[in-house]
């Protein structure tokens, strides 16, 4: 399993964030694979978010600055029903490509949470309650995944996280192609093979 | 153990007597579809993690559908459709519908049907959230992304977590002649909120739901996922199997919930008490009544997409706008090519579709998503400024349909064509009585 505690910025975001707005559809053409092209992803990642909503409670901050391709920012604090509308995997990607490791939000909509869990490209993580009201863009925080803790590093405050439930055995192995290939589900990759 | 329609196919999928909500179970999947824009990255996944001369589990089971990003000259969109044919070519799939031949449809949701994949009892996976449209069929379907796509390709299975059922009672035989099924569907939406049915089914029962044809109970399921829904699903009865039987010869099993299965919530509406509804910007539970905005100024109207671009809805926007002008842009966007075909073919008092949309001053497009998702900068219809448009698509999303500037309104085929004759939000009971 990766490290215990992810530390970085927080990037803090209102309720409903739709996958158009975390990636434009104009933008899904970009290879995932292709190194340069890649890039894109990050670079356009949250761009769809109204500027006046994006980085709270301010606004006008954008995930990633104009001629970056990566952001500053590394954790995602968002209000219910993150990732809700189209099942474009390439959000979660485009997220991960941008340098966001998690996200903590009160609920998430399904396909959106199982593209993060089963591509293994960023952590969702629910807290108990809105947090998008607390914590502000620029804080630093700390999730400790074994205390099930966010800490706000810079208003010395501490929140609780739920429990990742079923999904966590795939989270701690990486997807679920490296979960099945634990179970015995899927045989081993023959580079990988010993 | 008393079961939901949707418990019941989980369980015969998983092999097992009886599942329950909550419980994650790994199914066996009898379709898998995807399209341009998930499937190249869906190939790339299956050939890294199954190996470059893997072969896929099962090829007449996969069906790959092109339909997005298709009369587009962005090099990247056209590039993806290059991925599919060649993936298509080195493993002789059965069921691809390429570009720019006689077995191009468009959109896939309704393109699915027509092609036979969407049979009562089975598994549906798609790479699209409105996969879920398939519910109307009396099947589980639902929207995943690339990796699980690939995990499914490779293997025929997927793990999922039995979700719990909302049940939609619909009283009453029918809808008043003015009222769709997307205004029923957009009430419900306003009703339970855009993470109203998160993880869950969304089941649609009564004597309201029997008595809607195949495409309105299509319109209905489309749009589940905009409440978060996992699946939504209408027991098969004989509208559905008179459809079935026509598109496809393939054995297939009826189920039903019984009469005393457990639900997370029941919910009931009365269809002959129902009004024409709109979606105000920017969330498809912005609810208002078609009344209460009317008046409101629109620069376009657009008619078209999985939830409202199919030979019904047309022919429901013709009534209106037959013999009529449009005072606004307005854009018809057939779901596939055998929906397009219908404008010439279905008429209303003699005069095709296709000739009242071109004496009311539409631009008819051809079939695919096209600015229902916004797309390539080319793309037909897409809203590029600060256009206000009403339309007959599922979202409106900041930005959905094109420009972060732009505003969509969701309404009907009969709202839509009734608010472009006169350039601002209208109540179609203007014109239908």
């Amino acid at each position: 399993m990766a490290e215990d505690i992810i530390k970085g910025k927080a990037f803090v975001l209102g309720k409903n964030i739709d996958t158009d707005q975390i990636i434009p559809a104009q933008h899904l053409v970009y290879s995932l694979e292709d190194p340069e092209e890649r890039k894109f992803y990050g670079k356009y990642a949250l761009s769809g978010t109204p500027i006046e909503e994006s980085g709270l409670p301010q606004g006008n901050i954008p995930l990633v600055k104009d001629d970056a391709f990566e952001s500053e920012f590394n954790i995602i604090v968002a209000g219910p029903n993150f990732g809700c509308g189209s099942s474009r995997e390439h959000a979660p990607a485009a997220l991960q490509i941008a340098g966001v490791k998690a996200i903590v939000a009160p609920s998430y909509a399904r396909i959106f949470y199982r593209n993060s869990v089963d591509g293994g490209f960023v952590i969702p993580l629910e807290s108990m309650e809105d947090l998008s009201k607390e914590v502000k863009t620029n804080d630093e925080l700390e999730i400790h995944k074994k205390d099930r803790v966010l800490k706000n590093v810079t208003q010395d405050k501490s929140y609780p996280l739920k429990p990742l439930g079923s999904v966590e055995d795939i989270i701690a192995a990486g997807g679920i192609f490296k979960y099945a290939r634990k179970m015995g589900m899927v045989p081993e990759k023959e580079k990988e093979v010993s | 153990m008393s079961m939901t329609l949707t418990e019941k196919i989980l369980a015969k999928h998983s092999g097992k007597r009886e599942v329950e909500p909550g419980e994650s179970v790994w199914i066996d999947v009898d379709v898998l579809m995807t399209h341009d824009v998930c499937g190249p990255p869906t190939i790339s996944i299956f050939k890294n993690e199954f190996g470059e001369d893997a072969q896929v589990w099962d090829k007449n089971k996969l069906v790959i559908i092109p339909d997005h990003y298709i009369f587009t000259e962005d090099k990247y969109a056209n590039r993806n459709v290059d991925i599919l044919r060649a993936f298509a070519s080195e493993h002789t799939l059965p069921n691809y519908y390429d570009v720019g031949t006689d077995r191009y449809k468009g959109v896939c949701h309704v393109a699915l049907p027509e092609e036979g994949f969407t049979r009562p009892g089975e598994v549906l996976f798609g790479t699209d959230s409105h996969t879920c449209t398939a519910g109307a069929f009396g099947e589980f379907a639902t929207g995943i992304g690339n990796t699980d796509a690939a995990f499914i390709m490779g293997t025929g299975k997927l793990w999922v977590k039995v979700p719990e059922t909302m049940q939609f009672y619909f009283e009453g035989d029918s809808m008043p002649p003015y009222v769709m099924a997307k205004d029923i569907i957009l009430r419900i939406i306003g009703d339970i909120g855009v993470d109203g049915a998160t993880y869950r089914t969304m089941e649609f029962a009564g004597p309201g739901i029997k008595a809607m044809d195949i495409e309105s109970r299509m319109t209905i399921t489309n749009m589940v996922i905009e409440a978060g829904g996992k699946n939504g699903v209408v027991e098969p009865d004989e509208v559905t199997e008179e459809y079935v039987k026509s598109r496809s010869d393939a054995d297939y099993e009826l189920f039903h919930s019984d009469p005393d299965a457990k639900y997370y919530s029941q919910h009931k509406y009365n269809l002959e008490e129902m009004v024409p509804m709109v979606a105000k910007p920017h969330s498809p539970d912005n609810k208002a009544t078609a009344e209460e905005v009317a008046g409101t100024p629109l620069t376009r109207a657009y008619i078209g997409s999985c939830t409202g671009g199919k030979l019904s809805d047309f022919v429901a926007a013709a009534k209106i706008l037959k013999g009529r002008k449009v005072a606004i842009d307005t854009f018809i966007v057939p779901a596939t090519t055998e929906v397009k075909q219908g404008l010439s073919t279905e008429k209303i008092d003699g005069q095709s579709l296709k000739n009242i949309f071109e004496e009311a001053g539409c631009n008819i497009g051809n079939a695919s998503c096209a600015a229902c998702l916004g797309g390539p900068e080319d793309t037909f219809g897409r809203l590029n400024g600060e256009e206000v448009c009403i339309s007959t698509t599922n979202r409106n999303f900041p930005g959905r349909m094109g420009s972060k500037k732009s505003s969509v309104y969701l309404a009907s085929p009969y709202t839509v064509a009734a608010s472009s004759l006169n350039g601002k939000i209208t109540d179609p009971r203007e014109y239908i009585n």
